[in-house]
């Protein structure tokens, strides 16, 4: 009994996953003033926003916590929550959190003084980095949510990507389910055969990821050929059709003035200024 | 339709999947593809569809199957796949219905027409806007069945189609297959769905064509079934001859 429940535990926890990753084209079917714009506009302004984003220098956190408002202004029109950002990036953020965790003890030289806190330049660069990493996960997960995977294969097509990594972009994305799924089946089958055991055996480590593998390329590549024999070959026709509008444009311009005004005008000193004399 | 003259496949040297295979499927005929498991019946649905390349000849609508004229081939044949959820790989059903006719060319409001067409004559419509990973095994099948219909296809090839449904889902696909009138070549384990759908048989063993000819005759054939590991059909267990 306790076995059967500890199967299910895994179960619906493979079953949410895949879940998950559903929700992603969910989101990207709803409709809004984001959604129904041209993918390309949106691609070219993410891409512009990283790069700004990630231009800034290492001390520049003030900076850096303005272009924060793009993102909060595209979650607002878009209607998806902020939190499900975070919740869907819940295992990826950790690792982009911890990139610059040591700076602090490399770089011990006090930048500033907040009351009675000297704070040094190794605290600013960190809390840099990692508001960098948050900015820059925030801004794919809106590319994703408001556009979908194929208008996005679709996109960089037009744009000359070559087809071959765009293939691979479009089957990694549909890989994950297929493994997931995978997962799901193979752990329940060790799950049956190894009852009262938590989690999988280390010695059966090797040969359990092996078998993952070839059982995941074996239908990834029946997945591939169905899509060969439906007459793919990486056009990406089928993907909605959203033409490029004067809105798009403005969308476009819009974003690229205002992170050029937020990269090379200190609008938080600026502010700050305001309010303190 | 479909001719195969002294075709030949093998992954290793040693022992071919397929072995000097000849036959002739005419326009129209419901041909079923029948064997023991690693007869060479997905292998020779494979070849058919130029996703792995033999020796001999491979003629569809008297074009040779080859690398240059896959496309075309590939636009006379629908393929159903044994696994539904390899064929359903879009967030949808629509979509996914629409992913083969858009490739081929197709303009968005004749890829709807046909769209609704098929589900309509399928009686799908309320699968729609369904999502591919809510839907059952026997709605999912049927699913995959319409998108390949929606290219129309001149002839289906299907592997397996009513593995592992219930009987009622089972009976809906049979009923389906039966009222297709394109050319059809049905691999399957399931003898009596044979008996339902086909008029000819191809019986294969080790590669090999062993047997062809009419369904009800063959299908009576105890002692051939049983020398190719395979038993009469429940619907005539104990009227073989």
């Amino acid at each position: 009994m306790l076995l059967i429940c500890h199967i299910e535990v895994i179960m619906n926890k493979m079953q949410k996953a895949l879940l998950e990753l559903s929700d992603m084209d969910d989101l990207a079917a709803r409709s809004s003033a984001i959604h129904s714009l041209n993918p390309t506009a949106k691609l070219l302004a993410t891409i512009a926003y990283v790069a700004v984003v990630l231009s800034f220098g290492k001390y520049r956190l003030s900076g850096l916590i303005v272009m924060l408002l793009w993102p909060v202004l595209l979650f607002q029109l878009s209607g998806i929550p902020v939190h499900l950002c975070f919740y869907k990036l819940r295992l990826v953020l950790p690792l982009v959190l911890a990139v610059g965790l040591f700076n602090p003890f490399f770089d011990r030289a006090p930048l500033l003084v907040l009351g009675p806190l000297a704070v040094s330049g190794g605290v600013v660069s960190m809390l840099t980095l990692m508001l960098k990493g948050t900015l820059c996960l925030m801004a794919s997960f809106l590319l994703m949510a408001t556009t979908g995977i194929d208008s996005l294969c679709a996109c960089l097509r037009k744009l000359h990507f070559p087809g071959l990594l765009v293939t691979l972009l479009l089957l990694t994305y549909r890989y994950v389910g297929v493994m997931t799924e995978e997962l799901a089946v193979m752990t329940e089958a060790y799950q049956l055969r190894a009852p009262g055991q938590k989690g999988i055996q280390h010695s059966a480590w090797g040969s359990f990821l092996g078998q993952l593998l070839l059982r995941s390329m074996d239908r990834s590549q029946e997945l591939y050929a169905s899509m060969l024999l439906r007459g793919y070959h990486d056009h990406f026709h089928y993907a909605p059709e959203r033409p490029f509008r004067p809105q798009d444009a403005l969308f476009l311009l819009g974003s690229l003035a205002v992170f050029f005004l937020l990269r090379f005008v200190p609008v938080a000193e600026l502010l700050g200024a305001l309010f303190v004399r | 339709m479909i001719e195969l003259q002294n075709v030949r496949f093998s992954y290793e040297r040693e022992r071919p999947l397929i072995e000097d295979l000849s036959f002739r499927i005419e326009k129209g005929e419901s041909v079923g593809l029948i064997g023991a498991n690693g007869a060479g019946k997905s292998t020779l649905l494979k070849l058919l569809l130029g996703l792995i390349q033999g020796e001999g000849r491979i003629l569809v609508d008297d074009i040779p199957v080859e690398k240059a004229n896959l496309s075309q081939i590939r636009r006379k044949l629908g393929f159903v796949l044994q696994n539904s959820d390899n064929q359903m790989f879009m967030p949808t059903v629509y979509e996914d219905m629409i992913f083969g006719p858009l490739n081929y060319g197709l303009s968005r409001e004749e890829t709807e027409r046909r769209v609704d067409a098929v589900l309509e004559r399928l009686g799908l419509q309320e699968l729609k806007h369904r999502h591919n990973h809510r839907i059952s095994g026997g709605e999912k099948r049927m699913a995959a069945i319409a998108t390949v219909l929606a290219m129309e296809p001149e002839a289906l090839l299907m592997d397996e189609p009513s593995s592992n449904l219930d009987p009622y889902n089972r009976r809906i696909v049979i009923n389906t297959i039966r009222s297709l009138p394109q050319t059809k070549l049905i691999a399957s384990h399931d003898l009596d769905m044979i008996l339902d759908t086909c008029d000819r048989v191809l019986l294969l063993s080790k590669g090999r064509l062993v047997a062809d000819g009419p369904a009800a005759e063959l299908l009576r054939d105890r002692a051939l079934l049983e020398a190719n590991r395979l038993e009469l059909p429940f619907s005539l267990a104990g009227r073989g001859s």
